[in-house]
């Protein structure tokens, strides 16, 4: 590895810059450029549209800190993402071992298509589709009803569980392929090894698989704890009235009051809080992996 | 510690038999090679004793108790891999110590007892060191010394030294016999490396397609092999066929070899000679001497081999090409395309029954790649 380094060193940046540059010139454009522009309206008391009055204000990010609604949602948000990241270790931890340890061949590739088909449909249709799964006399109501014996009602539409259903159903699958990149690089002999020295199966799961495997645990949860604090979608349709979170808030300020910059200014107060926690988490997150 | 007895274990994947009816009694405290090519089943053994498989019919036993359904974790044997297998996210000593630590030993006896196997395999000092910073040899150790720290009945080596060099593979052998004499254990060590085999172990069992070809001493088996293929498979042989005479063979061409030892075989059944190539003494001349002794045969030297302490003679003589290996002592050298004249002593000379249900292609078609590319020259 430090040979490698060493290597690509002495070589320098120049013979790289031609494989680099169209990358950074795209992050340039298309993320740099408008985000900054975001952080200049978060300053403005009004959108420079149609020749209105503007001028430069710290009265939105004030706003956020007036207003305890606001921290309120963030919470909530924080908690959400927390909730749809443990569920998805908890369902999809255990899916990603078995394609990576169990399954060979034919059915492993049968399987995996199962765990990324959900990225090739549509998130809206996905989410609608899961309301007529969940409503009052939807798919999952008649189909429990047609098998238990007794009368029951499932109505999940329009509930905080309704939500979770649906962001776990979305962010699974990012689970699911992190663990299982790092699963599949852990050496067989590797877990027989810990076999043969006396650990049963789940000492070596929890003293062998686990830590091993942490990078990809530790991955997937940022790539879904991220989206899923910012999340509006699935709450706004899922969870109707309960669905009101920090995400659906902003996207509020944008779409429906159309004050983009108190849109902006929560926006980059919620990158703020997800990059502190990603920061204070790092060195726990290093130790462990 | 313990010893192990293998008994009728057969094994298959498929419709591929990996172990045919085999049986071993390895004695406790011996130092045993399971020797064969791969694909002969020799891992397959290895694991069935381990426990990361098991065997279809038979038994296997370790220390006197059947063990056949006991899983791995409670069989108590120590394994080294052929990679290690040292845990990445574990220091050295965190590594000797996984063993110790699962049994939920106390710290104090677990920090002592990994100290004393880090410093049976000279690794001491390296405890605090990941395992990527070690070098092959050194990992070859640690992964010994976590194989044999939790004090194991039998200790099983699957290929331990295939991926080291050639000059710390010789250190290793060494330092592995020094440590095995030294706790006592029983080992059964999986290898295809014949001089491996000969060199380290008390015992060799050589396997072929799921099957014990034949199993004895290093000098009990170079010596007097009983199969073509063991002849062949440990060390080199040239091997005549013909007719047993009772006290040899009769060639397809008339000439007879002369065999002192080996299996007795009825005179007019098909059998086999194996003569060694360093037992055959070479020596210029086109004819047969007047008074020639048992096995002497004529050739021409096609090709002549330098290894510096010995050179190698291939001799063609009447379709069939001998191999003889002379050592470097300062006599004249012989040139290739030179007539000689070749003989040994029937004391060298081996009889071997021919192989029932061989096909004798497959055979021939082996050998002659064997004598072409095996190695000791």
């Amino acid at each position: 590895m430090a040979d490698q380094l060493a290597i690509g060193s002495r070589r320098g940046l120049k013979p790289a810059l031609p494989l680099l540059l169209p990358a950074y010139l795209w992050l340039t454009v298309a993320i740099f450029l408008p985000l900054s522009a975001m952080v200049f309206f978060s300053f403005m008391t009004d959108l420079p549209l149609a020749g209105k009055e503007w001028s430069f204000t710290l009265g939105n990010y004030a706003a956020f800190f007036s207003q305890s609604l606001y921290s309120t949602l963030l919470l909530s948000s924080l908690r959400l993402g927390l909730e749809v990241t443990l569920w998805c270790v908890v369902i999809g931890y255990p899916a990603a071992y078995v394609l990576a340890k169990v399954l060979k061949g034919r059915s492993r590739e049968a399987i995996f298509l199962l765990v990324i088909l959900p990225f090739w449909s549509n998130g809206l249709v996905r989410i609608f589709s899961w309301a007529m799964v969940l409503r009052e006399g939807g798919i999952l109501d008649t189909a429990l009803n047609a098998v238990l014996p007794f009368k029951i009602n499932i109505d999940l539409m329009y509930s905080y569980p309704a939500v979770i259903i649906g962001l776990v159903h979305s962010y699974v699958p990012y689970m699911v392929l992190t663990c299982y990149l790092t699963l599949q690089a852990i050496d067989d002999s590797l877990i027989e090894a810990g076999r043969s020295l006396g650990a049963s199966r789940r000492q070596v799961l929890w003293r062998v698989i686990i830590p091993l495997s942490m990078p990809g645990l530790i991955a997937g949860a940022a790539l879904i704890f991220v989206p899923v604090v910012g999340s509006f979608m699935e709450p706004r349709i899922l969870g109707g009235r309960t669905g009101t979170f920090y995400g659906t808030v902003i996207e509020d300020q944008f779409v429906a009051v159309f004050n983009w910059p108190l849109g902006a200014a929560l926006s980059f107060i919620l990158l703020a809080v997800v990059l502190i926690i990603l920061a204070l988490a790092a060195p726990v997150l290093r130790r462990a992996a | 510690m313990a010893g192990v007895q293998v008994a009728n274990v057969s094994r298959s994947f498929g419709a591929h038999r990996a172990l045919d009816d085999v049986s071993i009694d390895f004695a406790d405290g011996g130092f045993y090679a399971l020797l064969g090519p791969s694909g002969s089943g020799k891992t397959t053994l290895l694991r069935q004793i381990a426990g990361f498989d098991f065997p279809d019919a038979g038994s296997i036993a370790i220390g006197g108790e059947s063990v056949e359904r006991v899983p791995v974790e409670k069989r108590r044997i120590g394994m080294v891999f052929q990679n290690y297998a040292l845990f990445p996210n574990m220091s050295v000593a965190d590594n000797v110590a996984f063993g110790l630590s699962v049994r939920g030993e106390p710290k104090a006896t677990i920090a002592m007892e990994v100290q004393r196997a880090l410093d049976l395999v000279q690794l001491g000092k390296l405890g605090g060191r990941r395992p990527h910073q070690l070098s092959g040899g050194q990992r070859q150790r640690v992964a010994l010394a976590r194989a044999i720290v939790t004090k194991p009945r039998v200790l099983l080596l699957d290929e331990p030294l295939g991926a080291l060099d050639k000059a710390l593979r010789v250190d290793m052998q060494i330092e592995l016999k020094r440590i095995q004499r030294e706790i006592g254990i029983t080992t059964i060590f999986v290898t295809h490396d014949q001089e491996e085999a000969l060199t380290m172990s008390d015992r060799i069992g050589i396997l072929r397609d799921g099957r014990l070809v034949q199993e004895g001493s290093p000098e009990e088996i170079y010596d007097r092999p009983q199969s073509e293929f063991a002849a062949t498979f440990l060390g080199d042989a040239n091997i005549f066929r013909g007719d047993a005479t009772g006290s040899g063979i009769k060639l397809p061409d008339g000439t007879t070899i002369a065999a002192s030892t080996g299996a007795s075989v009825p005179a007019g059944a098909k059998a086999s000679c194996a003569v060694r190539p360093e037992r055959i003494r070479i020596s210029p001349g086109a004819a047969k001497p007047d008074q020639a002794t048992a096995n002497t045969l004529t050739g021409q030297i096609s090709k002549r081999i330098f290894a510096g302490n010995n050179s190698t003679y291939f001799v063609d003589r009447d379709g069939q090409t001998l191999k003889v290996i002379v050592q470097n002592t300062g006599a004249e050298r012989l040139a290739e395309g030179q007539p000689v004249v070749l003989n040994w002593s029937p004391d060298s000379t081996v009889l071997i029954a021919a192989e029932l249900g061989e096909p004798r292609g497959q055979i021939s078609g082996m050998l002659s790649r064997k004598i072409t590319c095996s190695r000791g020259w």
